[in-house]
């Protein structure tokens, strides 16, 4: 399966490893999205574990974007990393995994990223209108949107 | 009416005019409703008493589980993964910390491994002891509800004489456990594994043939196997659709490998197979912990690992299966004591999502028994 990505992606297959005995693929944002469709359609990638990022500031692209995958048929699971950097938006993949709905408001609602062509884009664990985005490192532990707190909760602090 | 930001999903123009020109409307269930088990908010489009759409708010118990976790040490964070998924807090905590002994390449002792095993078993049978009762409750069975509670409380008091506490366990420890079994445990579990299944007998005298569960639950928030997977839905809702797919089979962790069990599965995929399946499973859980109990091996109950942990730089995922489904911990390490990002792959939040395509053509009715059968934890939902 590698050597197939990698032949017709080139250097766009940035990594392709084993740690800890398990399987990931680092991919160029530029590909990315098109080779999630070919790992869906063509490697039998049916189920769609878990979608997240992490954030890295002192880096130019600041976020890694995560999927990790599953395929029943062969019994295998696979990581899917790609950069982004702050600002810049990532196809989404809903019409790819259905369930990447809800995990891609998460990583919005978290982080701040922006999928293109997402069906309904909005925050899903903290209210609408909350300011800032939590899992960035820059947001502080005991950070709170205080002025939300103020209007909606009627307190002066949540803390 | 105010404008909400979750009706616009619904596809509802001027709320009164929908209501003059048919008999469509909006209803609010939650997020303080007996039947959502915990604080979850359901929109309802109605046509009648058909469901139209549904779209669930959550968040309501959100406290940043992940955020806290890049501020504690490995250590300090196990104590708080108990309190995700609080029905099943030994299974949360098996995940993390196998994933954390991943990270670092540290192997739990045999004798930790079978341990493990144990009380992960005994609670993925209190978790379907719970939602039993529960399910059953919001249907309007109200005996089942007492009969699990009475058996369950056993559980909990073998939970409690090995670590002081019942819900919350923290159980486990990175590299094994804390605690040795205190004297008796292996009688308490011996008797416990011949004590539960005249009374499972009991459960299903009361369900499994009754007229009216059977109305209430057969075909009713039916999903195909095909959407199960395109959802990401997994654990007994998946393997209820007929896909026999279990983490501890298909991707072993722990002991399991040295047991002899069976992976029960449904055909339907309806609120009556997932209950069967679950059925099945607690029996399953009695067998793995019979043979576990009987070939416990002796020996130390805690690897070698430093005081200190900084496991070295790298990326894990690792799951297992919890009474819900696959419950997965992305840690991400970067060789200091504080994990760099901890993310948990929560059944529930994932399997939540797939109530819109099993209520959509159903009665506002079965919206309730669809909650109930999915089994979620909004602990575990919000985070």
């Amino acid at each position: 399966m590698v050597t197939k990505l990698k032949r017709q992606y080139g250097s766009g297959v940035r990594e392709a490893n084993t740690y800890l005995g398990q399987n990931y693929l680092v991919l160029e944002p530029s590909i990315a999205h098109e080779v999630l469709q070919v790992l869906r359609e063509q490697e039998e990638f049916e189920y769609c574990v878990d979608l997240t990022a992490v954030h890295y500031p002192q880096r130019e692209k600041q976020f890694d974007l995560v999927w990790i995958l599953y395929s029943f048929a062969h019994n295998q699971r696979l990581r899917v990393k790609t950069m982004i950097a702050d600002g810049e938006a990532f196809p989404t993949s809903v019409e790819i995994w259905p369930t990447t709905n809800w995990l891609e408001r998460e990583v919005y609602d978290m982080f701040g990223i922006h999928f293109e062509g997402h069906p309904d884009l909005k925050r899903i664990l903290l209210p609408d209108g909350w300011k800032g985005y939590p899992l960035r490192k820059d947001y502080g532990i005991i950070q709170q949107d205080q002025e939300w707190v103020r209007i909606n909760l009627g307190i002066e602090s949540g803390q | 009416m105010t404008k909400d930001p979750y009706l616009s999903n619904l596809e509802l123009g001027q709320p009164d005019k929908t209501f003059l020109d048919s008999n469509e409307l909006i209803i609010n269930m939650g997020p303080q409703h007996p039947a959502t088990h915990g604080v979850l908010r359901v929109i309802l489009k109605l046509d009648g008493e058909k469901v139209l759409g549904t779209e669930c708010v959550i968040g309501y118990l959100h406290r940043g589980v992940e955020k806290i976790a890049e501020n504690r040490t490995y250590t300090m964070f196990n104590p708080y993964v108990d309190r995700m998924d609080y029905v099943a807090a030994v299974s949360n905590g098996l995940g993390y910390c196998e994933a954390v002994e991943k990270l670092m390449n540290v192997q739990a002792p045999p004798r930790a491994q079978y341990i493990r095993v144990i009380l992960t078993e005994l609670n993925r049978i209190a978790s379907h002891q719970l939602w039993l009762g529960t399910h059953a409750l919001d249907i309007g069975a109200m005996t089942p509800l007492f009969y699990t509670f009475r058996d369950r409380e056993e559980i909990l008091k073998i939970f409690e004489k090995y670590c002081g506490a019942r819900l919350t366990t923290h159980a486990f420890r990175i590299g094994g456990c804390q605690y040795e079994t205190y004297e008796g445990f292996e009688q308490d579990v011996k008797n416990y594994v011949n004590f539960l299944p005249p009374k499972i007998d009991e459960y299903e005298e009361l369900l499994t043939t009754n007229r009216i569960w059977v109305e209430r639950t057969r075909n009713v928030g039916k999903i195909s196997a095909a959407d199960c997977k395109a959802l990401g839905v997994t654990g007994p809702v998946l393997r209820a659709s007929g896909v026999k797919w279990d983490i501890r089979k298909a991707l072993p962790y722990a002991a399991y490998p040295e047991f002899d069990f069976e992976i029960p599965t449904g055909t339907n995929g309806d609120t009556y197979d997932r209950y069967m399946v679950r059925m099945a499973e607690m029996r399953q859980a009695l067998r793995i912990i019979r043979q576990a109990v009987e070939r416990i091996p002796e020996g130390p109950i805690m690897a070698k690992v430093p005081k200190v942990m900084k496991p070295p730089v790298g990326e894990v995922y690792h799951s297992i299966e919890a009474p819900k489904g696959e419950l997965g911990y992305f840690i991400v390490s970067d060789g200091s004591t504080q994990p760099y990002r901890v993310r948990v792959r929560p059944p529930s939040f994932v399997n939540l999502q797939a109530l819109d395509v099993m209520v959509r053509g159903q009665l506002v009715a079965d919206v309730i028994a669809v909650i109930g059968t999915l089994d979620i934890v909004l602990g575990e939902v919000d985070r």
